[in-house]
């Protein structure tokens, strides 16, 4: 599972319903199943992270996997060891999945193609963050019945967001039409090549055109850690680019509003807006649960050797 | 391996009778039906129940809450399944704390799905007491379980099958015992 874009909309839609029913184990008296007894997932984080590592943590514990954890502060990565080396001696102690998190876009793919068991892409670089996707697609499906057709406006950052590119490749696939809308300098022409075939990209300057009838709203993270220099001073974003409630008034009424964490109050987004009914801010990270649940079921299954057959075309581009 | 039917073991007259009896046996045993419960187990002990619980409606004049259980993740044999398993939803509305709950399913055979089943259950509370209720028991029981309600028990080897077709399912309603050739 290294990326959105290699997969149909038959097997996102696959992904989703079995998501689905792990929503209700989030409610159970009794969170923990023994369906993964026995099987063991290793977290190598790279980059660092804290909700997507505790999600795939909780997500494995609920479906009653271990995890062994690997993070890059504390690895002999700061010794020196590559990639290749760390990722072979974590394969060593027999996992059955490795997911993995790298700031440089490709890792994973790199990783994927010299080890045997799958390998779970938990955002690479500026390149894709499936999971996320995921969850995002199921919190807009559980709001509105189907995905297809959604006009969906994404506010910020693109160039740099594996977010907003998984969410592209995701919600393209369902024929979604984007509109693009941030400081010029990120969002280059190339951005609208990334539709899929049957959606469309336009960019938009002015924000309270680009959110004129939309049925999603993704708001990302001002990533001041991948920028050299700042696009623009952030007072200046805020007064341009921040999605407030009176902006938020031009999408349709029953607009989402979507934003992946962590988000900053004050800066991309008004905590009225946050906080406000068409927040889905942490229904998303419920459904981050069930969606990692899922994507461990079905890759984690299978006896040893199977598992490849057992998941079928959710293996990856390295096969 | 091809699969011959045998003989038909219940008609829909038949299982329209027996989902009857039971429904009454049910309430007879249990002396009312407070506190009572049906869960079905994915896919035919769904309509099964649904049918038991209107049968009590016509006994008792009261509702009796129908829960939907999907057990694909208490399943014990999941590593060795061929087929990609498909998780569905379970539907159980109201609190099992404390309720008196009947399994329902079409056919009991190994037990293991009985089994699979009263893990579920406990993952959402501690019902008071749990009883098995089944259409046919066709013995070769693998775990300790037993149906404290019972439509019908047929002798069977191990290269039968018990096919139970129900409408909601099937779009046809019978019993048949059909055996594997090779």
């Amino acid at each position: 599972m290294l990326g959105i874009e290699p997969l149909t909309a038959e097997q996102i839609t696959f992904l989703l319903d079995q998501a689905k029913p792990l929503q209700q184990i989030q409610l159970h008296p009794l969170k923990k199943l023994a369906t993964l007894r026995g099987k063991s997932a290793a977290l190598a984080f790279f980059e660092p992270s804290t909700r997507t590592r505790i999600s795939f943590a909780t997500a494995a514990a609920r479906m009653g996997a271990d995890t062994m954890n690997l993070q890059a502060e504390a690895s002999s990565l700061r010794k020196g060891e590559s990639l290749l080396d760390t990722v072979r001696t974590l394969d060593a102690m027999k996992p059955d999945c490795i997911v993995m998190r790298h700031s440089s876009s490709g890792a994973p793919h790199f990783v994927a193609e010299r080890i045997e068991i799958p390998v779970i892409n938990a955002g690479d670089g500026t390149h894709e963050h499936p999971t996320q996707a995921l969850l995002d697609a199921l919190t807009i499906r559980d709001r509105r019945e189907t995905l297809a057709g959604l006009n969906v406006t994404i506010l910020g950052d693109v160039q740099h967001s594996r977010v907003a590119r998984s969410n592209i490749q995701l919600l393209g696939k369902f024929g979604c039409r984007f509109t693009l809308c941030g400081p010029a300098m990120w969002l280059p022409r190339e951005l609208e090549c990334l539709a899929p075939p049957g959606s469309s990209i336009r960019r938009v300057a002015r924000i309270e055109e680009a959110l004129e009838g939309a049925d999603v709203v993704l708001v990302l993270r001002v990533q001041q850690e991948r920028h050299n220099e700042p696009a623009l001073a952030l007072d200046e974003y805020v007064l341009l680019y921040q999605l407030t409630p009176e902006r938020l008034r031009r999408a349709r009424p029953d607009a989402l509003v979507l934003h992946p964490g962590p988000m900053v109050r004050g800066l991309e987004i008004d905590p009225a807006v946050a906080d406000g009914p068409q927040s889905c801010v942490l229904e998303q990270v419920t459904n981050g649960l069930a969606v990692r649940m899922a994507l461990l079921l079905v890759l984690m299954l299978g006896a040893p050797g199977d598992a490849k057959d057992a998941m079928k075309g959710f293996s990856d581009a390295a096969d | 391996m091809r699969v011959v039917e045998k003989s038909q073991l219940m008609s829909a007259t038949e299982i329209d009778r027996t989902i009857q009896r039971l429904a009454h046996e049910i309430v007879e045993k249990t002396g009312g039906t407070t506190n009572l419960a049906l869960i079905g187990i994915r896919r035919r002990g769904v309509p099964l129940a649904q049918r038991i619980a209107q049968a009590m409606r016509g006994i008792d004049g009261v509702d009796v809450p129908v829960g939907t259980l999907d057990i694909t993740l208490y399943r014990d044999d999941l590593s060795m399944v061929a087929e990609q398993p498909v998780v569905q939803s379970s539907e159980i509305t109201f609190g099992v704390d404390d309720k008196d709950l009947i399994l329902v399913d079409d056919v009991l055979y190994t037990g293991r799905t009985i089994r699979a089943a009263m893990n579920g259950l406990f993952d959402l509370g501690r019902p008071r007491r749990v009883r098995l209720c089944v259409l046919i028991d066709r013995g070769h029981r693998e775990l300790p379980i037993e149906s404290t309600f019972i439509g019908r028990s047929v002798q069977t080897s191990d290269m039968e099958i018990i096919e139970v077709r129900l409408n909601e399912v099937d779009r046809e309603e019978r019993v048949m015992l059909v055996e594997r050739v090779p």
